[in-house]
């Protein structure tokens, strides 16, 4: 199980890493006991995602995901936000070990979690 | 960059007088230890020779020692070959929670085939529970096997004390023991320990690596499961690695001749690791009970993180250990041994295991406790859950 360069600069030196004290939307999935947790503060200013930030426990794989999704995520519109893949994730990480795949799947998961929240309080 | 080494459970480096003895037998002396001819004959008397090293090691006859590829296949052998020797008998056969996956995968094999298994619990300090040992016997029973160190916290296990009571049973219970973990600080006598079968590996004693032996008592139930090459009494065909066999050979006798003074100087420098850790970094366990283990072995859960981070990150910085944690194993469940100690799964996760060796120095102590309160701290802090 060999990570690739890009997964360990993440993991070196992580993208956005910490909280938003004044976030209006906040995403969390995972669980203690399986290992991974992740959770994703947006800020978001008239359907554009202007601000994220993420809290992870886990492995080098999930907080690299972590990093490169806020990467991905920010200055979007939710529209293009919820199209984000794990494929994506992946492709921008350089690939993933095979066991480490499902990590990729937190990071959409904690996405579309914290968008569910928003789009919830708008109701 | 300076490399501080303390993943000594999963490999050592081998020592420079063992692969000294080793290196005539590539190039030079390269013969096969089967041919009749001199070069052949050379390479048949360098086997003997390790063979009669291994034997004084575990004080059993040299022709008890059967030469492997290392403890993965010493235990195949064992396990599968007791079971296809006695074939058409009932079967039942005991073994711990705790082993190596060479034991427990072969078992849950031979279960599929519809062998009984027992799988005997630990204690919290992740030591074989005895009394439910004595409780599961029966008379199908027909093997037992009882790793004789853990390789992941370093519990030792009451073999010989185990060996006693499987004698008194009044039918005979056949004994195996994976000395793996346990070779470099453990005597083994196979007659004080009272096993019929012993595992052992070179490359986790200073020797090379694709090496191991197989301690079989005469008389004991044995059939091959690789055949084609009739070396080793038919017991394990294969032409024989030469180099490597030379090289257990040393290894064996260095470590008789060392081990009292180099486990001195670990356990010293183990007391040292684990007080500073403790001290440094809050909200640690530790899960070695060092009363109770080798002194090799310190097995911590720093509360909070998981393990595969911090083992990536003390790599950064040139610091080398393991985890238990399941991010690292490539399943989706941590060890399987800090489970059966009752270590809860997220505990287990943010596991890290030092294992000492021989060369380790107080400065290489000084290195971990100069980088890994930094590193545990930044992982906690990155974590939602952990109350800042």
């Amino acid at each position: 199980m060999i990570y690739s360069d890009k997964v360990l600069e993440h993991f070196k030196k992580p993208h956005n890493q910490g909280v938003i004290a004044d976030a209006n939307a906040i995403g969390e999935v995972g669980n203690p006991v399986c290992g991974d947790v992740m959770k994703i503060y947006l800020k978001i200013e008239g359907e554009v995602i202007k601000d994220i930030k993420f809290e992870t426990l886990g492995c080098a794989a999930a907080i690299a995901v972590s990093s490169v999704l806020t990467d991905l995520v920010r200055n979007k519109t939710l529209e293009q936000a919820l199209q984000i893949t794990k494929d994506k994730i992946v492709e921008d990480l350089g690939g993933l070990p095979a066991p480490k795949i499902h990590c990729s799947m937190l990071g959409v998961e904690a996405l579309h979690d914290a968008i569910k929240n928003y789009k919830d309080k708008q109701k | 960059m300076k490399i501080t080494y303390f993943d000594h459970s999963s490999t050592t480096p081998v020592d420079k007088k063992v692969l000294k003895e080793m290196l005539p037998y590539f190039s030079d002396d390269f013969g096969n230890a089967s041919s009749l001819h001199s070069l052949g004959r050379m390479a048949a008397k360098a086997v003997e020779k390790s063979r009669v090293c291994v034997a004084n090691f575990l004080n059993c006859s040299s022709d008890e020692i059967i030469f492997t590829s290392g403890s993965t296949e010493s235990n195949n052998i064992v396990i599968k070959g007791i079971i296809k020797a006695l074939d058409g008998k009932k079967k039942h056969i005991i073994t711990s929670a705790i082993e190596h996956d060479s034991i427990l995968e072969p078992y849950a094999d031979l279960k599929k085939q519809g062998i009984e298994v027992t799988y005997i619990p630990v204690k919290g300090n992740g030591v074989v529970d005895i009394e439910s040992l004595k409780k599961a016997i029966k008379k199908e029973t027909i093997l037992v096997s009882i790793m004789y160190a853990n390789n992941e916290v370093g519990s030792i296990q009451p073999i010989a004390e185990i060996g006693k009571l499987l004698s008194k049973i009044n039918h005979k219970i056949y004994f195996h023991t994976d000395a793996t973990q346990a070779v470099n600080a453990l005597p083994c006598d196979v007659k004080k320990l009272g096993v019929d079968y012993l595992s052992l590996s070179g490359h986790k004693i200073y020797g090379p690596k694709g090496v191991g032996a197989l301690f079989v008592k005469s008389g004991s139930p044995l059939k091959a499961l690789q055949l084609g090459g009739h070396q080793e009494k038919n017991l394990r065909s294969g032409t024989y690695n030469v180099p490597g066999i030379v090289g257990l050979g040393r290894a064996v006798e260095l470590v008789e001749k060392d081990r009292e003074k180099n486990n001195k100087k670990i356990d010293k420098l183990r007391k040292i690791l684990i007080e500073k850790v403790l001290k440094n970094i809050p909200d640690t366990v530790l899960n070695t009970d060092i009363l109770n283990a080798l002194p090799s072995h310190a097995h911590f859960s720093f509360m909070g993180t998981e393990g595969e981070s911090i083992m990536l990150a003390l790599d950064f910085k040139g610091i080398e250990v393991s985890t238990g944690s399941a991010c690292a194993s490539g399943s989706l469940e941590p060890s399987g041994t800090l489970l059966a100690m009752g270590i809860k799964p997220e505990t287990a996760h943010g596991s890290i295991r030092f294992s000492l060796g021989k060369e380790n120095t107080i400065e290489d102590v000084d290195r971990v406790i100069k980088y890994l309160p930094g590193i545990i701290s930044k992982f906690r802090k990155m974590n939602p859950l952990y109350k800042k």
